[in-house]
């Protein structure tokens, strides 16, 4: 029981993590309708910023553990956003009306151009780095078993809860809200209507990548090792979160991402480590087969 | 062009937003954990790079006309049409003027080129984008090395079978996926890719896990093997020769060249059944297929099927001539190498792939090896760095031009395949 028990506090700790991913696939997805490949390797370049930042801030003398993680989570957001912006721009904006494989090749083709630009310049060793959070709380202990719960897990609970209020606000009130709202329900008719439809995809992006850096940085934080290939699994597994959450929507992005982190912790507690990345993956190709709508989602309507 | 220099100074600007970090704080490993290490003058180089290239992009983008689609000149068709006879006949006689280094560098790119057109059936046929074709080159490859170690059957028998198995691994995939949009098949495939590998590494007791099966057999001409003892039943003792490797490695390279032709030939034929017409229609226009009574599920299966039969046969072939597998050689980066082949060939072109494969393999190689000649001749260090780096900057050089091909010419660089029927246009003859 108390070893379940701590499965479910590390599956709900990994979850949040590729929820904040999967929202950026699934609102990337709502708007435009593809899938950007290139999401994963934006948290990897996230995580990356991170650890630079946490690097630096470490040599200019600032150690107060708050202060740089915040500037931390600032830093990598907006950069990790402007790659976003750049990513959207260069392979995506050129090709709207495009033939059908265009947009996804050339997503395919970012993915793997981002991946090797890291591997390139930053090296293809792993990177380690110390925990910067340490501690944690003793909750309960039965049968020589004790479940803790760890400072750090408890900073990522909070954060990702905090960023995804912000980001819930946003999209629900504000005018920037309503206006990506507008294109996700019809893009044609939002442009008609006076919205600048290619600014407000490019916005998608933005927010999606900066998302999406702040789990690279809590990636970084939890596991402590990251290297240029973490982009690709990660992000495959957040896109499955999204599939089963049901793509298009925020708050099943969410909820996909808790479910594929704890299955992912269950499975690799009571089965194999090693066939972790394969239950995931299966769940993704047996989601698409018989709930190919996901829990929250709507059956998707071909419009001709 | 005022314009232009503002518009050049706002991309550099963003350059060195999007490089600093990145390129100018490297991560290294030192006394205490990482430390960072700056690399300003790399950052300097990229982002007047960025800088000229956008200025030029912008001042000489109206006059340079990017080709069009309109498709290639009665002048450009004439001399392409032989390039291909002229390709084949020295491939043919490429053994006999070159040297080992050649025969093994060609039978390389003939693996790709086999691989390329084996996609090429999925992705520049029928439309839809595989991206773990490497998970049937496996199969492929597995089956042949399995087989041959548990029931010691040749390499000749062992081939069909692989490529059965692949495409029975292709349907299986593609029976419940392929009813799905064509976004959700691609990301499904890549985890297909992934789980091949992963089972393959963890399933020690029949794979052998990360070490690999070793001592697979060679190949033999009509029962004649080629071993280096030269004796009887041998190829060397059969012809009375000296028996040498390079025999072996000859005999390999037409191994390869005659499955590749044999690819090129059956896609060929397939492209002028209705079969292959429905699955350029389909890659054209999925819905309008599906109203004309083309049974879609159907036809995107047999393009499935047929293109991971290749791809197992190309699996067997690589098994056989390394003599060594291991989940190593059967990573995604494998699967985008073939793909950028396809799409920088022009999807759907047998020409093209055949092109892009020998310019990005070949090519690349025939490179390195020319700079680290250089370097060797002329004690440059310089030259030597390029050599050795260059392996590590070709994915990127291939993820860049899938981009780039993708914004400029979505339908290939090299050449163009539209559909095979076309309907004639309004008020004209056909």
């Amino acid at each position: 029981m108390a070893y379940a028990l701590q499965q479910l506090i590390n599956g709900i700790t990994l979850g949040m993590i590729y929820g904040l991913i999967a929202v950026g696939y699934t609102m990337v997805y709502g708007i435009i309708g593809m899938i950007n490949f290139a999401h994963g390797d934006i948290f990897m370049i996230g995580a990356f910023l991170s650890l630079i930042s946490l690097l630096g801030l470490a040599s200019l003398g600032i150690t107060a553990v708050p202060i740089a993680l915040a500037l931390t989570l600032l830093f990598a957001a907006a950069l990790a956003a402007l790659y976003g912006w750049t990513v959207e721009r260069i392979a995506y904006r050129p090709l709207r009306g495009s033939f059908r494989l265009a947009p996804l090749i050339s997503a395919i083709g970012m993915s793997i151009t981002l991946q090797n630009f890291v591997q390139v310049s930053q090296g293809a060793r792993v990177k380690p780095m110390d925990a910067l959070i340490p501690g944690g709380f003793q909750i309960m202990e039965s049968d020589g078993f004790a479940v803790r719960l760890s400072g750090m897990q408890i900073m990522i609970s909070i954060t990702t809860i905090i960023i995804l209020a912000i980001f819930t606000w946003l999209v629900t009130q504000t005018p920037l809200g309503r206006r990506m709202r507008a294109c996700e329900q019809d893009l044609r008719m939002a442009s008609l209507l006076g919205i600048d439809t290619d600014r407000t995809i490019s916005i998608t992006f933005v927010i999606g990548a900066a998302l999406a850096a702040v789990a690279g940085l809590l990636f970084l934080l939890y596991y402590g090792v990251i290297d240029f290939f973490i982009g690709f699994i990660a992000g495959v597994k957040a896109f499955t979160a999204a599939v089963l959450g049901g793509i298009g929507s925020l708050p099943g992005a969410v909820l996909g991402g808790l479910l594929i982190g704890l299955i992912e912790v269950f499975w690799s507690a009571y089965f194999s480590v090693e066939y972790k990345d394969v239950a995931a993956f299966s769940i993704l190709i047996v989601a698409l087969i018989f709930l190919p709508s996901g829990i929250l989602g709507r059956a998707e309507v071909e419009k001709v | 062009m005022k314009h232009a220099l503002r518009d050049a100074g706002l991309s550099a600007l963003i350059a060195l937003g999007l490089f600093t970090p990145l390129i100018g704080l490297v991560t290294e490993s030192g006394d205490h954990g990482l430390e960072l290490r700056a690399r300003p003058i790399a950052v300097v180089v990229v982002v007047s790079l960025v800088f000229l290239g956008r200025l030029l992009m912008l001042t000489r983008a109206a006059r340079i006309a990017v080709p069009t689609l309109a498709g290639p000149s009665p002048a450009m068709l004439r001399a392409g049409r032989a390039v291909a006879p002229m390709l084949l006949v020295f491939a043919v006689l490429l053994p006999f003027g070159g040297s080992r280094y050649y025969v093994d560098l060609a039978t390389l790119v003939l693996t790709y080129i086999m691989l390329g057109w084996g996609l090429n059936v999925v992705v520049g046929l029928a439309g839809l984008l595989d991206l773990g074709y490497v998970a049937f080159y496996a199969v492929g490859a597995y089956s042949y090395a399995l087989i041959a170690e548990h029931f010691s059957l040749g390499f000749w028998t062992c081939l069909p079978l692989a490529g059965i198995l692949a495409a029975f691994w292709g349907v299986l995939l593609g029976f419940p996926v392929l009813r799905l949009r064509g976004d959700y098949l691609a990301i499904v495939t890549l985890a297909f890719g992934e789980i091949i590998r992963i089972v393959l590494i963890n399933w020690v007791s029949l794979t052998h896990g990360p070490n690999g099966i070793t001592g697979i057999p060679r190949p033999t001409l009509f029962g004649l093997a080629f071993s280096m003892d030269g004796g009887e039943g041998t190829f060397a003792g059969f012809f009375n020769i000296e028996p040498e490797t390079i025999q072996r490695v000859i005999f390999l390279y037409y191994v390869i060249l005659g499955l590749a032709l044999l690819t090129n030939w059956f896609t060929l034929r397939l492209r002028r059944t209705p079969l292959g017409r429905a699955w350029e229609a389909l890659r054209e226009d999925e819905t309008a297929c599906r109203s004309l009574g083309i049974n879609v599920t159907n036809t995107k299966l047999t393009a499935f099927a047929i293109g991971a039969m290749f791809g197992g046969f190309a699996g067997a072939f690589f098994a056989t001539r390394q003599a060594f597998i291991s989940p190593e050689s059967f990573t995604f980066i494998e699967s985008a190498t073939v793909l950028a082949i396809v799409v920088l060939g022009g999807l759907g072109s047998q020409l093209g792939v055949a092109l892009a494969a020998i310019i990005m393999v070949g090519g690349l190689e025939l490179l390195r090896s020319f700079l680290s000649f250089l370097a060797d001749q002329m004690g440059s260090e310089l030259f030597a760095g390029i050599a050795n780096e260059l392996p590590l900057y070709r994915m990127l050089v291939f993820g860049v031009a899938l981009v780039v091909v993708m914004v400029l010419r979505p339908r290939g660089m090299v050449s163009t395949r539209t559909p095979t029927a076309t309907l004639a246009p309004l008020g004209g003859s056909a």
